[in-house]
């Protein structure tokens, strides 16, 4: 069992939890994931890793309530436990294997949407214990579901807010803030993005037409998540890749995301069914498309 | 009871028909008269060809002799000298093509039906409250074990019973490796089967921890130092899932039969209440001919759909059990064999509605010594399906290798082992199983784990 000793409500709907798992928070690095189950019936769901204290044994997750399983998470309190949290799991991002003077003189940016934000806190956090401060557009939909400001600011170089409603920074999605940087003279040598797999696709469309290398994380479909089950493969330059052993990061040029997209609709049915469960309880009656 | 000397003692089974929509265990299993009728049966050979069949060498005609005399506790302790898993060995193992494929009775008539016994013996036991006896003292020395599946738990009940203190990390959530992701329930009930005999190793003195991927959690070497282990037996099992590279296979409602088997059987998604989802198909396509396909057959034949099993060789290739086969044709399902998928069709929504399927025919043998399909030209036809599960085998996971100095893997990926007791190129690690060999069958991966213990207790001894 893995205790949660900190939660906290970031944005609606978001949800920021240090949880006691002192073996994971020894051996994790960035880019790396976790499966976590809620409770003994539970499904294992992937998660991103967003920080780690060695000293004190935790390891911090982000979720956001998007189905019947986080929403369970969510309701989870300082002093419950997850029946499971498994990891690091994954690799961890190429950047870890250069070596230092070559990782200083590279020039990065981040590109972090929504929930994104969390995994690739991790990266920049990690990046400037290296001595690399790398610069981040972070964007959302509006200024009030913007997480972890004051932390990303904190560990970037530069930190850009681009919002769809031009609530706060930008205004526009991470593209048109990322054009604008291109357009003000700002060069890179990697882009890093990490986010919903709509964003990374037009994200990777931008980065391929102004000729920068890009990574991308894959958060697609998962059982086992240690390279038994194949659910979450994917198409990269033509050739089957599993997320779990193979990634979770992939040269963001050569995913295929229309079709990963599509495959992570495969359960989208049946998810939405037992949210309404879950959130209506016995009182469920109809809506779903499946009962009444 | 009367028996027919040259035939079985027929075992009970449910109806066919009954069970084509339930997941309760399809074979019942001998009663008392039975198993001690199928056992006068037993000629006990002085020189018994069946125990030369048997990867852990259990001593059969010693537990059937107790069998004969109602000593259902002595025949246990026979038994349990070779095996840690006995319930399991009598349900899953291929006996056909082992002990009972060796016994002398099947020359004139039908073989005895070992694993009917075995079965009997180790369910009686169990509930008669009859456990395995453990080490009297442990010897102080400390070995790990990487996977809870049938080499990892037959590695740790033996070197336990020698008196190591021994520790198996688990990947998964919960201990069985295959047999808690890949078996299917009515072949191997969980609850009943599975979980009873893990607690009879861990009633000898094993500590499983859960949740522990090695290779990322902690790696091999943490293990040898930080963690203070005197070896290490790797039994990580079969690895990633292959698939055909055929145009369509990634569209919705094409699985690996690992991932079809997992959501069933590990995550509960067969029962209704089951918060893990599983696709419900209409018309099912698997393809493979092996225990894997069957078992995937039959699971989405429960699951309400109707399924064709596609295989490219004949039904004398099929490399399922035979029971399985049988058992597969008796729930009706259906066997397109000579068959080969050339492309899957989806709708406009990336969902499966089809696939095209050409004809086989066997021309010359090939490496295996089985004659090697070759497609009949202008055969291709369309079949309307809403699922296709592919049951093609597995390559090695690529995890302990890539994250495990001087572990030597072959060219096919897996773990290198330099004798027959699991020894590999880094000192004080052992291996067996799927890990080395590729997917095999249960007992292979017992008998393997089986080997591994005497290789580490003879290393550890200082007898190497």
């Amino acid at each position: 069992m893995f205790e949660i000793v900190k939660k906290e409500l970031l944005a609606p709907n978001i949800y920021l939890m240090d949880v006691k798992a002192p073996r994971i928070a020894d051996s994790a690095l960035p880019g790396q994931f976790l499966i976590v189950r809620v409770d003994e019936d539970g499904e294992r769901i992937p998660l991103t890793i967003c920080d780690y204290d060695k000293a004190a044994g935790t390891v911090t997750i982000v979720l956001q309530t998007v189905g019947a399983e986080t929403s369970r998470m969510a309701d989870l309190n300082v002093g419950d436990c997850f029946a499971d949290f498994v990891g690091p799991l994954g690799n961890p991002s190429d950047l870890t294997l250069l070596p230092n003077e070559e990782l200083k003189k590279k020039k990065i940016l981040f590109i972090a949407g929504g929930v994104g934000t969390a995994p690739v806190y991790a990266q920049l956090k990690w990046l400037k214990e290296q001595g690399c401060l790398a610069d981040c557009i972070q964007g959302a939909r509006s200024e009030n579901i913007l997480i972890l400001l004051d932390e990303m600011a904190a560990v970037s170089n530069h930190l850009y807010i681009a919002t769809d409603d031009g609530s706060k920074g930008i205004h526009g999605n991470v593209c048109v803030a990322l054009q604008q940087l291109w357009d003000e003279g700002n060069r890179y040598d990697l882009v890093v993005v990490i986010g919903p797999m709509i964003m990374m696709k037009f994200a990777c469309q931008l980065t391929e037409k102004l000729g920068i290398p890009t990574v991308v994380s894959m958060n697609t479909i998962m059982v086992d998540g240690t390279g038994m089950c194949g659910a979450c493969r994917l198409m990269v330059g033509g050739e089957v890749k599993f997320a779990c052993v193979d990634g979770p990061e992939f040269d963001g040029h050569k995913v295929d995301f229309d079709q990963a997209m599509q495959r992570t609709r495969l359960y989208k049915t049946e998810e939405g069914r037992l949210l309404l469960q879950y959130q209506e309880g016995d009182t469920h009656h109809g809506g779903c498309g499946h009962c009444g | 009871m009367p028996v027919d000397m040259m035939k079985k003692v027929p075992v009970r089974e449910q109806d066919p028909k009954v069970r084509a929509a339930n997941f309760e265990e399809v074979c019942l299993g001998y009663n008392k008269d039975e198993a001690e009728a199928e056992a006068s049966r037993c000629l006990n050979c002085k020189n018994p060809m069946c125990v030369q069949g048997c990867p852990v060498s259990i001593n059969i005609p010693g537990f059937i002799a107790r069998l004969k005399e109602s000593d259902v506790a002595g025949a246990y302790a026979v038994i349990s000298e070779s095996s840690s898993l006995p319930a399991v060995c009598g349900r899953v193992c291929p006996q056909e093509s082992q002990c009972e494929g060796k016994c002398v009775r099947g020359i004139k008539g039908e073989a005895i039906s070992i694993g009917k016994l075995e079965r009997y013996v180790a369910d009686t036991a169990r509930e008669m409250g009859i456990r395995p006896e453990g080490a009297k003292e442990k010897n102080g020395k400390r070995v790990a074990v990487i996977g809870a599946g049938p080499a990892g738990l037959t590695c740790a009940g033996d070197l336990a019973k020698l008196g190591y203190e021994v520790k198996i990390f688990e990947a998964l959530h919960k201990a069985g490796g295959v047999l808690a992701y890949g078996i299917p329930e009515f072949r191997l009930p969980k609850k009943k089967v599975v979980e009873k005999e893990i607690e009879n190793v861990r009633n000898l003195g094993v500590e499983i921890e859960t949740d522990v991927v090695i290779g990322r959690t902690a790696k091999v070497d943490d293990l040898l130092t930080k963690e203070g282990f005197d070896a290490v037996f790797v039994g990580t099992g079969a690895g990633l899932p292959r698939f055909m590279h055929i145009p369509g296979e990634q569209s919705l409602g094409v699985f690996s039969a690992n991932e079809y088997l997992t959501r069933s059987n590990l995550m509960g998604a067969f029962s209704e209440d089951s918060r893990t989802p599983i696709m419900r198909a209409k018309k099912a396509i698997i393809v493979g001919g092996g225990n894997v396909a069957m078992d995937a057959a039959r699971t989405a034949l429960r699951l309400g759909a109707e399924v064709h099993i596609v295989y490219r060789r004949s039904e004398e290739e099929l490399p399922a059990r035979k029971e399985e086969v049988h058992h597969a044709k008796e729930e009706g399902i259906i066997f397109d064999l000579l068959t080969n998928p050339v492309e899957i069709t989806a709708d406009e929504n990336g969902w499966v509605n089809g696939i095209d399927l050409v004809r086989m025919e066997l021309g010359e043998p090939d490496a295996s010594g089985r004659r090697s399909p070759v497609e009949v030209e202008g055969s291709r036809y369309h079949v309307e399906c809403d699922c296709v599960i592919m049951a093609l085998g597995t390559s090695p996971n690529p995890l302990i290798k890539s994250t495990t100095e001087g572990l030597e893997v072959s060219r096919r990926g897996g773990i290198v082992s330099l004798d027959d007791y699991g020894k590999t190129t880094k000192e004080g690690v052992y291996a067996g199983g799927d890990a080395v060999t590729g997917a095999a069958t249960v007992i292979l991966a017992m008998g393997a784990g089986k080997a591994a213990a005497k290789g580490i207790d003879d290393y550890l001894s200082g007898r190497e």
